[in-house]
């Protein structure tokens, strides 16, 4: 790749080719190389162009289009009217998007209890134990569905009547709530229920990484006198963590934009908006309210967030003397 | 090895082997049990749904549950809406992909890491972000309540899919489609005939994973249809369930929502083992 750059760098080629109208056989021969160039230039161009527009025109055009509508008071057909930061500060004291930010950062909680699960889950199906494969297929089985469907009869299963969640729960002697109609328990519902469908994943990506821990080093310690626990939190815990920091990261972006089974499951969001997420409010804003400079301003915040989330992430990452390679 | 002798040890073994598989087997069925639970309601009859005790298997199965969902539900046009633009959009995106992701592995372009990294960084920004200036901009040229929005975006390209075949081209030596320039190759002859060869799997790993994403999407697709015969598989099922939830039709409902699943759960069965690979190695290699 370096050598790439210094054929086609622009800049070099004046100073080599000199005031001085003679030109040696070298320089001759490099200009040549760059009329072959020219053409390997054009195709590369043809070839990346699809990309680079798409990107221009459905990413980078939005995005500066968002930011100043995020400074308008606009209803998505008349006019725009620059307010200034009005939509921001009108923000801090809306009451329902401080409740929606709140729990979109609650639903998180899931994910450090879904990453030990798929770790001590990877550990038992890392041992020789019959029908494993199988067994793998169907803990990744949630993880292909799609989440509307899943949201579909997840929503009927924690019906406080006839749903499956509570049936189970009668045959303990436990009374099950109706689980999406109480404030205290739909967001936990929601949280087992993503659980259950990121379980797989996680899983998969934790047992392709135990299994690329080398044997020798985990005999070695074992020779050493280790035991199982001393050589996981030793050799194999450290040398997973890549996959626990890229699962950390894309489970955060992704929390952060969680909306099909919360407008799904309650599509009210949820007793006194307790289940809404911060995706929820900005699609209702926007395509039922038609507040779309204010919808726009949240997106932004959310926007922000992502990104602050992804560069402290990657900052941290960088101290940790493992890295993605 | 250790101070046990080798037999104490194997039986430990076997004995927590037996252990772990009794849990994985129970957490097995946790995982299974809502999907095989909206199969046995799709063939309850509208009384077992609601019974007390539950019903776990119907007295008598009611399978038409499957065959009169097509006529009562817009079902069939949901399916050949997702078809539509999961099929467009993922073969004509594979090709703009794989062109751009040989153009930035094997080729000489002027700010090539530049590009590459500019549309790197596109992945930081959630939808959400830029959902409302696309619908927006969809309005204008009057394309909400068509598969168009849907659609034409994501023809230009997948920069996942990019980064993952570019990634697999670092791999070929630079010297071998060097070779084939000098022999007079066109750049298309060297990507038809060197470079797609050496990148199907990959891109057939990625094509299936990119399939399933966007039949398996929601959000865009409920911002833009309106009308039911226009209308993606996953938000027929989504409307049903409001739909059939008031007239308590929950078979109807749980039938059309499994009738969804299968199609990717099929693919997932044939091609589970380079499925698997495929998301292992994105996850391992960031």
């Amino acid at each position: 790749m370096t050598q790439t750059t210094s054929i086609s760098a622009p800049p070099d080629e004046p100073r080599t080719a000199g005031p001085g109208r003679e030109l040696t056989p070298e320089q001759r021969a490099k200009q040549a190389n760059r009329r072959l160039h020219k053409s390997e230039h054009r195709w590369a161009l043809a070839f990346v162009a699809a990309p680079v527009l798409g990107f221009l025109l459905f990413t980078v055009y939005p995005v500066v289009f968002a930011a100043y509508a995020s400074l308008t008071s606009w209803n998505g057909l008349g006019p725009m009217t620059f307010v200034g930061l009005d939509n921001y500060t009108r923000l801090i004291g809306d009451e329902y998007f401080r409740t929606s930010l709140w729990n979109t950062f609650f639903y998180m909680i899931g994910i450090p209890i879904g990453l030990v699960l798929a770790m001590l889950l990877a550990l038992a199906l890392n041992r020789k134990i019959p029908g494993r494969t199988a067994l793998r297929t169907i803990y990744y089985v949630p993880v292909i569905s799609s989440l509307a469907a899943i949201a579909i009869v997840w929503q009927f299963a924690y019906n406080g009547d006839f749903g499956l969640v509570n049936q189970v729960l009668s045959w303990f002697g436990v009374q099950g709530p109706d689980w999406l109609a109480n404030t205290a328990t739909v967001k936990p519902a929601l949280i087992i229920m993503a659980i259950w469908k990121g379980l797989g994943y996680s899983m998969l990506l934790y047992l392709a990484a135990i299994q690329s821990v080398p044997a020798s080093l985990l005999e070695a310690a074992a020779l050493d006198g280790a035991n199982a626990f001393q050589r996981f939190r030793s050799i194999t815990l450290p040398m997973v963590r890549p996959v626990t920091f890229f699962l950390i990261v894309t489970n955060i972006i992704a929390g952060s934009q969680i909306f099909t089974e919360i407008n799904i499951m309650t599509p009210t969001g949820g007793p006194e908006f307790s289940s809404a997420s911060i995706v929820y409010y900005i699609v209702r804003q926007a395509f039922r309210y038609q507040q779309m400079g204010y919808a726009t301003a949240m997106s932004i915040v959310l926007g922000i967030l992502v990104f602050v989330i992804t560069v402290v992430q990657f900052r941290l990452n960088r101290r940790n003397s493992f890295s993605i390679e | 090895m250790s101070r046990r002798n080798s037999m104490g040890v194997a039986a430990q073994n076997r004995l927590v082997n037996g252990l772990v598989l009794a849990v994985l087997v129970l957490g097995a069925v946790v995982m299974i049990a809502p999907l095989l639970w909206m199969f046995t309601t799709a063939i309850k009859s509208k009384v077992e749904v609601f019974a007390l005790p539950p019903v776990l298997w119907p007295d008598v199965p009611q399978w038409d549950t499957f065959t009169r969902m097509w006529s009562e539900a817009p079902i069939l046009s949901g399916f050949r809406n997702s078809i539509i633009v999961a099929g467009t959009v993922t073969v004509v995106g594979s090709i703009t992909s794989s062109l751009a992701a040989f153009a930035l592995a094997k080729l000489r372009l002027p700010f090539k890491n530049a590009i590459f990294l500019g549309l790197l960084s596109g992945l930081m920004i959630p939808f959400p972000t830029i959902m409302i200036p696309q619908f927006v901009m969809f309005a204008k040229i009057g394309w909400v309540d068509t598969l168009l929005p849907l659609i034409v975006p994501l023809l230009f390209g997948n920069i996942i899919m990019i980064f993952f075949l570019r990634q697999y081209l670092e791999s070929v030596p630079d010297s071998i489609v060097e070779a084939a320039k000098i022999d007079g190759a066109s750049y298309l002859q060297i990507f038809r005939v060197m470079i797609l060869p050496m990148i199907r799997p990959a891109i057939a790993a990625q094509f299936i994973l990119w399939f399933m994403a966007i039949w398996n999407d929601y959000l865009a697709p409920i911002l833009y249809l309106n009308t039911e015969s226009r209308q993606t598989l996953q938000v027929v099922i989504a409307n049903l369930n409001v739909e059939f939830a008031t007239q308590r039709d929950y078979p109807l409902i749980m039938g059309a929502s499994f009738v969804a699943l299968l199609p990717i759960l099929i693919v997932f069965l044939i091609f589970q083992r380079q499925i698997i690979e495929s998301v292992a190695l994105t996850g391992t290699k960031g």
